[in-house]
């Protein structure tokens, strides 16, 4: 039993992580409709950032946020700016103006790193914690806490205030938005550049539990994109639930199975969501249309 | 009386398939203008394009003196012009109360939310019962009232209304052309109404100007319109 709840917990921190890497890709896509490539490296960029913060100003990882997200949420504007409001109309570009983003975020790194692999240190990553028969390592716990908070906190703000109104309503009917007065431009680049934002904290948050090298952005976005699919493309509630899913799937089948298996159940499990519920678990059917899912 | 709305020369269309060639006309202030013609004559593309959705390839549309032609759609709830497009157009999965607060999302609209949401649950009190269910599930009629309503909740000075009957039962269809009148006629809003109930429309309207190709065939006023068959027979279909 002990071992099956180590599992479970493994699973669930997993999860946790997963989460918090998708919350912002799925914002992206639920408003603006763009699957971003890029949104990996946008992790990757956070990491680095923890560890430029650490470096420049004896930052700890847990505290980098503060100047990291906001200059992933400027890099993300100027991105959608420059890269993505010039192929307005044309999904497809886009996705492969994300994917050439992807290589040249990758490679500026590799370039200025020479790949050399590089940590970032934390004394509460050194802390472990008992829960019962239970052990948990207090750095994931965090990443688990962070999930649950921005999820609550990104669904509170589209919910609750005017301007997450305003981006709703451009998922849902960007002409009837316009005639609202909503600048749907401005929205879709506050809408990335919370998304990159997003991904700068998961950034910095995953820093002490991993080490950086450039590429380390694609081990969080092929996860992010089943948990995405699963949970409901353009749900906030579905990134968090999915990532969850997609955690424990790993953990279980990892351990009970095979762990060259992980991946191999947890697709199958994604490609079985599909058919049976092809909007995902918390989509709305014909919601492809409107964007943002909402649950009824 | 002077004019709320001036379109002069305007043309504009889709891509390269011009839909309006040189429509020029007069709103004047506190009137309802009927504009009215067959499928396909340019009525929707004459509204989208005085609201900014279309940009115009030449001519001008001057709105209660001030140039707006090309302006961006975003920027004319905040100058008072507000248009509801056919078939509503509500969010579907947002609830009423939050359609009409985004209703309100123009800067000067904003502080007096609150006061407005209030006026116009007085107007329209289905809405008031219905304002926490999703838009999506509401009736034709009532998601008709609340596209309206919603276009109510910037304080427009010309209210520019798209097919407002399209889809209803007669009874309904009467019951949104009489808010329309009691719109113009005791709030003094300047409406511009594109309707296919011919009749009816010209019945509330002071003034109407048939579309004809992208072109303006006739104006007059509504009460001509109605009393000359020719003009129904050739233009309307009537």
């Amino acid at each position: 039993m002990a071992e099956f709840l180590n599992i479970v917990a493994i699973g669930l921190l997993l999860g946790g992580i997963y989460s918090l890497v998708s919350v912002g890709l799925n914002l992206i896509f639920g408003v603006i409709r763009i699957v971003n490539f890029a949104q990996g490296e946008f992790v990757m960029l956070g990491m680095y950032g923890a560890f430029a913060a650490q470096v420049a100003m004896g930052m700890d990882p847990y505290i980098a946020p503060v100047v990291v997200a906001p200059a992933l949420f400027a890099l993300g504007c100027v991105v959608y700016w420059i890269l993505l409001r010039p192929l307005q109309g044309e999904p497809m570009m886009q996705v492969f103006a994300t994917f050439g983003l992807l290589m040249v975020l990758e490679n500026v790194v590799l370039a200025l790193t020479r790949g050399v692999s590089l940590s970032v240190n934390s004394a509460a990553a050194q802390i472990s914690m008992s829960l019962g028969p239970v052990q948990m390592p207090l750095a994931r716990i965090l990443v688990l806490v962070a999930a649950t908070v921005v999820a609550g906190a990104l669904g509170w703000w589209l919910r609750v205030t005017l301007p997450g109104k305003a981006i709703r309503a451009v998922a849902q009917d960007r002409k009837a938005a316009r005639l609202m007065g909503i600048n749907v431009e401005r929205m879709y680049m506050v809408s990335f550049g919370v998304g990159a934002a997003l991904a700068g904290l998961a950034g910095c948050l995953l820093a002490p539990l991993y080490s950086m090298s450039p590429q380390i952005g694609m081990n969080f976005i092929m996860p992010a994109f089943a948990v995405v699919v699963l949970g409901g493309l353009g749900s906030v509630a579905g990134a968090y639930v999915g990532g969850f899913i997609v955690g424990l799937t790993e953990a279980l089948a990892g351990f009970y199975l095979d762990p060259a298996l992980k991946h191999a159940v947890l697709f199958l499990v994604f490609i079985a969501v599909l058919i049976i519920r092809p909007a995902g678990l918390f989509g709305v059917a014909g919601a492809e249309e409107v964007g943002l899912r909402e649950q009824s | 009386m002077s004019d709320q709305l001036v379109v002069e020369d305007l043309s504009a269309g889709y891509n390269d398939m011009p839909v309006l060639h040189d429509v020029a006309f007069r709103v004047p202030k506190g009137a309802v203008t009927a504009i009215v013609g067959a499928n396909g004559a340019g009525k929707t593309t004459l509204l989208a394009t005085v609201a900014g959705l279309i940009k115009p390839s030449r001519g001008r549309v001057t709105f209660d003196g001030r140039d707006i032609t090309g302006a961006r759609a975003d920027a004319l709830p905040g100058l008072g012009l507000a248009l509801v497009p056919e078939g509503g157009r509500l969010f579907p999965f947002m609830t009423v109360q939050e359609n009409l607060q985004l209703g309100a999302y123009a800067p000067n609209a904003r502080p007096h939310l609150a006061a407005r949401m209030r006026e116009v649950m007085d107007a329209f009190p289905i809405l008031l019962e219905r304002r926490d269910q999703h838009a999506g599930k509401l009736s034709g009629g009532e998601r008709q009232m609340c596209a309206i309503a919603r276009a109510l909740m910037c304080r427009p000075a010309l209210l520019l209304l798209d097919e407002p009957s399209v889809g209803l039962s007669p009874l309904m269809a009467e019951r949104v052309l009489e808010i329309v009148t009691r719109l113009a006629r005791e709030e003094g809003l300047t409406v511009v109404i594109v309707e296919q109930r011919v009749t009816e429309v010209l019945e509330i309207a002071d003034e109407a100007h048939i579309l004809d190709h992208g072109r303006i065939a006739r104006s007059g006023t509504a009460a001509q319109f109605l009393a000359d068959r020719s003009i129904q027979e050739t233009y309307m279909g009537l």
